[in-house]
């Protein structure tokens, strides 16, 4: 199972209280997490990346196991503590704003 | 006993505040959605229970959410707008072709008949429709298609559309209003639209009197005279006789002409409220005072209303869909500040008292009036 971690603000539209868990089959990237993300918890859609382009939104980041993701290509390979479930692809809302 | 219900559009959520007829004693419900921006909230006239949001971030993109019990409980609805076929350009603030892009939904427009659909006024400005309550959004593309659209241009907030009415004795009649494009009207149930700007002078532009180009901050209508509206420009308060085909100014003897909020008594088609506000560069009331303005007349003649409000060193503003009037025999008047203070008039606007103080900055207002 794959762990996601998301911001406050999409736990609430979700209506989840901590980590998330999706089942995704190999590969394990950024898309196809999403892909599972989205189609277990569909009111997701559009908040996390455009519901056409698949484009990240600009103030969400990808991190995990100490790295920023981000800028990773939608379908590479997340690294293998994510894909084995031992650590968390963290969601996160860019600080922004006041 | 009829009640009232007041849909107050926050910048950190919405809220609910309900009374019974004599608008004394409130109660105030929400934070509903806390943290995100509630751009308009409105209910259905055919079923009051049903309420759409627009419910807005700039994390997390545009949602929609329903409710089908008077905003006891909501869920999300849905939340793809797609421009119709290829999207083209307007004039980006330099004057350069930028594309549209969608950002946000800043006014949905619940059918007078039918509560599974709706209207909602977006940015980068366009009109979308839904029939199936909110689940899916189709573009009403004649609107951007007017052929003026590459020369709309954005104003100070965004190319918002943010004014939907719909005439009650036409359904194929709809007004809209885009800052900073005009005001345009469809007699086709949207298929095609024209500008309705004859008679708008805007100094701002380079052509006063250009077909588009004016920043409209707000129209009104009232239901009995679907012809005659009011429009509270960026600068001047306007007057149609003639559903928008010419404008006259009718700001008279108001201390400023700029303003946002605009509405029309329930009962009197020819009273008419106003805001003033200071000027585009401060966008704070004349004086320090908090004063609403109201003509009996239709424009021209006004009165300053003050009792209840504050009428010294307040530099709130009062923006343009947070005005709003409840339709009992005494018809009440409501309006919500930048200092999140809700206002409301159980008397035309009489007597004033503060009905909460201290929400985040108010962005719009709704009343519904229930039997």
């Amino acid at each position: 199972m794959i762990r996601i971690v998301l911001p406050a603000h999409l736990r609430t539209l979700a209506g989840v209280g901590g980590e998330v868990e999706v089942e995704v089959r190999p590969p394990v990237t950024q898309r196809s997490v999403l892909d599972a993300l989205e189609a277990r918890y569909p009111m997701l859609r559009g908040t996390i990346r455009d519901h056409l382009t698949g484009q990240r939104r600009p103030f969400v980041r990808f991190f995990a196991c100490g790295e920023d993701l981000s800028h990773e290509p939608p379908d590479a390979p997340l690294p293998e503590a994510v894909a084995s479930g031992s650590e968390a692809l963290l969601l996160v809302g860019a600080i922004a704003g006041g | 006993m009829s009640n009232v219900r007041v849909l107050v559009g926050t910048r950190k959520g919405a809220f609910i505040l309900t009374s019974d007829a004599r608008r004394e004693q409130w109660e105030v419900a929400g934070p509903h959605f806390g943290g995100w921006e509630i751009y308009h909230v409105k209910g259905s006239p055919a079923d009051p229970n049903r309420l759409y949001a627009s419910q807005t971030s700039g994390w997390f993109g545009q949602m929609i959410q329903r409710s089908d019990d008077g905003g006891k409980t909501w869920a999300p609805v849905g939340n793809q707008f797609v421009y119709d076929g290829a999207p083209g350009t307007h004039q980006w603030y330099d004057g350069t072709p930028h594309p549209w892009e969608f950002k946000r939904v800043w006014h949905l427009e619940p059918s007078l008949g039918d509560p599974d659909t709706v209207y909602a006024g977006v940015e980068d400005a366009a009109l979308f429709r839904s029939t199936d309550a909110g689940q899916t959004w189709q573009e009403l593309p004649g609107l951007r298609g007017h052929g003026t659209g590459s020369r709309w241009q954005p104003g100070a907030g965004g190319m918002c559309l943010h004014t939907i009415i719909l005439d009650p004795n036409d359904p194929l009649r709809i007004f809209i209003a885009i800052s900073a494009a005009g005001a345009f009207r469809t007699d086709n149930g949207g298929a095609t639209w024209r500008a309705i700007n004859q008679g708008l002078r805007s100094e701002y532009i380079p052509d006063p009197t250009a077909e588009v180009g004016h920043c409209v901050h707000h129209l009104a209508m009232h239901p009995s005279r679907p012809r005659v509206l009011f429009m509270q420009k960026h600068w001047d308060v306007m007057r149609s006789d003639d559903a928008g085909d010419s404008w006259h100014e009718v700001s008279g003897n108001l201390p400023s002409d700029f303003g946002f909020a605009l509405d029309v008594h329930a009962h009197e088609p020819e009273t008419i409220y106003v805001v003033p506000i200071k000027s585009d560069s401060e966008h704070y009331p004349p004086e320090g005072k908090l004063r609403v303005y109201r003509s009996r007349t239709g424009g021209n003649e006004w009165e300053a209303l003050t009792d209840g409000l504050p009428q010294s060193d307040c530099y709130v503003n009062v923006l343009r869909d947070a005005m709003a009037v409840d339709s009992l025999d005494s018809c009440g008047v409501y309006f919500g500040t930048t200092g999140g203070q809700v206002y409301a008039s159980p008397d035309g606007g009489d007597h004033w008292a503060a009905v909460v103080r201290d929400l985040p900055p108010v962005l719009s207002m709704e009343v519904q009036t229930l039997p």
